[in-house]
């Protein structure tokens, strides 16, 4: 087997009094795959990548396990090193466009400065990369749009320019944290299409992070299923549709409203899975906290 | 609309200095003190009094005496120093560059100081450097700009005597200059012997005035730093792979700045009416030290002349601060 473009082994974080916000999380992201990572608010599913770019809060600290990025070990590098490698070799589609964007600085070279000031390039290599990656998001009109400060676009079309900003300096690995959850539900299908066209397009890999059944559906091979901060269960997306496992998968997909019958099928996790899930944390953390003391 | 806006802001300008050039005639006139008094010996009879009031224009009514005042102002005139037989204007304009460089330098300092304890302590949040920032900056803020002035004057004209701690220039020294604005003229002309002398007499004045505002700068413009890098665009340059203090400097410092500049726009001004006491505190010739001179003699018309000049700096600042404001925040360019 190729060495994995993202592998997570055994990675738990703690918040200063102790508690694990995740909990001996392992998943891996092949090459060229999308791999989605499904949970419900504060499931640590946005912490995973945080942890992965190298930006978690300060309160949170890593205390155990590796992350391998094209199998060089993120733990075991400088700062500086470490900082220069995800850089060039990764890159964030943020949850909000509305603020991931500086409201002081034009679009242009928000877009263009990794690739001028990390990676070295010259400026009119970069321009034309942009202005390329601006033609596949299809933005129609990139003089006006490189020129404009941020509050100067809509939503959808700033989604549109940190996509193609991500997508720029060809990273191996994608962390789209929750991309589509800001946006109008019209602008949604269209931000889910370019991202999937551009991902076939380059072949880079997703780490796709997000709370919609119905997204981890259309755009991801492999999925897992993360509860307080606990891989739950991991499958392929297909399998999991068809055959889920766990009590809380299937608990998750009975919550998903259906567009034929929205209100029949709508139900809440029910108590028993909650329990099931107590339990199941807590002998986790019983039997981490042995050799953690 | 811009003409517009213009017009508008120049005709708040000259309602304020209106309104401030009223509440001065009045007050220095309604003060206890009376120039004439000042001016002849004790016992000069009546009459000699009389006359000498009626000749400044002084047996009129306030009202009158405003509007002639007034009058003369709007031609440029501002009349004749009381004290010093000369005319107003003159003497304000001769010691007015003097002052803008000192309130100047003060300014520079305040900025160069606080903003790098800003960015240093924003980079260092949560450690020790931070703590120590908070400690120094809270030590310069509680200490008003003329005891810090006396303490200068003991450490470094006193105790360890480095710098110069009177006047504006060393008087033996023969000055080329044409203007009076002597710091720039001297790098101008290339007489760096004569910008040395200069700074080493301004420093200290400059210090006790900038120090306050430095502690200012340092704690806002350090609070708003460290809210600006939690926000969403500087998680995702630190992602691209620029190192903390880049971080700062391109992306949060623009837009921490802005409420800073705002309040760095009150307090220059307060810096500019702290320069009255710290001029006299150091024998510095500025507008400053005049203004006391003026006030112990009941120079009315010096007086009126000074603080009209004041008022209308703190208006040039408070447009200038309004127009750099838009200059950095694109969203009201074009508002």
């Amino acid at each position: 087997m190729s060495a994995a473009c993202l592998d997570i082994r055994s990675l738990s974080a703690v918040l200063p009094n102790g508690q694990r916000v995740l909990r001996s999380v392992s998943l891996s992201v092949q090459p060229g795959e999308v791999r989605a990572l499904v949970g419900e608010s504060g499931a640590g599913k946005t912490m995973i990548g945080k942890a992965v770019l190298g930006v978690l809060p300060p309160s949170v600290r890593i205390a155990e396990g590796d992350m391998l990025l094209e199998g060089e070990d993120l733990g075991q590098l400088q700062p500086k090193a470490r900082r220069t490698l995800i850089g060039a070799r990764t890159a964030l589609i943020p949850q909000d466009p509305l603020t991931a964007l500086n409201p002081s600085r034009r679009i242009g070279p928000q877009m263009t400065d990794r690739l001028v000031r990390i990676l070295g390039w010259s400026d009119e290599r970069a321009d034309n990369r942009i202005r390329q990656l601006l033609d596949e998001v299809q933005i129609r009109d990139p003089e006006r749009v490189l020129k404009s400060y941020p509050h100067e676009l809509s939503g959808g079309m700033r989604q549109r320019v940190l996509i193609a900003a991500a997508f720029a300096a060809e990273p191996r690995l994608i962390v789209a944290d929750e991309p589509t959850t800001a946006l109008d539900v019209t602008v949604q299908k269209q931000i889910l299409r370019l991202i999937a066209q551009l991902q076939r397009d380059h072949g880079t890999a997703i780490l796709f992070v997000t709370h919609d059944l119905g997204v981890v559906a259309k755009i991801s091979q492999r999925v897992s299923v993360l509860y307080a901060g606990k891989v739950v269960e991991e499958a392929e997306t297909a399998a999991l549709f068809a055959a889920p496992q766990h009590p809380y998968t299937r608990a998750l997909m009975a919550a998903t409203p259906r567009y034929t019958d929205p209100l029949a099928s709508l139900r809440p996790v029910d108590d028993a899975v909650l329990a099931g899930l107590a339990a199941e944390i807590a002998a986790a953390d019983q039997a981490w906290r042995r050799p953690h003391g | 609309m811009l003409l517009q806006r213009f017009l508008i802001r120049l005709l708040t300008m000259a309602i304020t200095l209106f309104g401030v050039a009223v509440v001065v005639f009045v007050v220095i006139r309604v003060a206890p003190g009376d120039p004439i008094a000042m001016m002849l010996p004790p016992g000069a009879s009546d009459a000699d009094i009389a006359r000498l009031r009626a000749l400044y224009g002084l047996d009129k009514t306030i009202v009158q005496q405003f509007f002639i005042w007034l009058g003369g102002v709007v031609r440029g005139d501002f009349g004749t120093s009381i004290s010093l037989r000369q005319d107003v204007l003159g003497l304000v304009f001769n010691r007015l560059p003097a002052t803008l460089e000192l309130a100047t330098v003060a300014l520079l300092m305040a900025v160069a100081i606080g903003g790098s304890a800003a960015i240093l302590g924003a980079r260092e949040r949560g450690t020790a450097v931070e703590a120590g920032i908070d400690i120094a900056s809270g030590t310069a803020l509680s200490i008003p700009d003329f005891l810090w002035g006396l303490v200068l004057i003991l450490l470094f004209g006193v105790l360890i005597p480095v710098f110069d701690i009177s006047g504006r220039v060393s008087p033996q020294l023969d000055l080329p200059f044409v203007t009076q604005f002597y710091l720039v003229e001297s790098m101008l002309r290339l007489r760096f012997d004569l910008t040395w002398d200069l700074l080493k007499h301004m420093l200290m004045p400059a210090v006790a005035l900038a120090l306050p505002l430095a502690a200012i700068i340092a704690q806002l413009l350090k609070q708003s730093l460290k809210e600006v890098l939690d926000l969403d665009y500087v998680v995702l340059a630190r992602v691209k792979g620029f190192s903390e203090t880049q971080v700062i400097l391109r992306e949060a410092l623009k837009n921490a700045a802005l409420p800073t500049l705002t309040l760095v726009g009150v307090q220059f001004t307060f810096l500019i009416g702290g320069t009255v006491i710290v001029e006299r505190l150091f024998s510095y010739e500025g507008l400053g030290n005049m203004a006391i001179d003026a006030v112990i003699n009941r120079d009315l018309p010096l007086i009126q002349g000074i603080v009209l000049v004041f008022a209308l700096l703190f208006v040039l600042i408070n447009l200038a601060v309004d127009m750099m404001y838009a200059l950095l925040n694109p969203r009201l360019r074009h508002g």
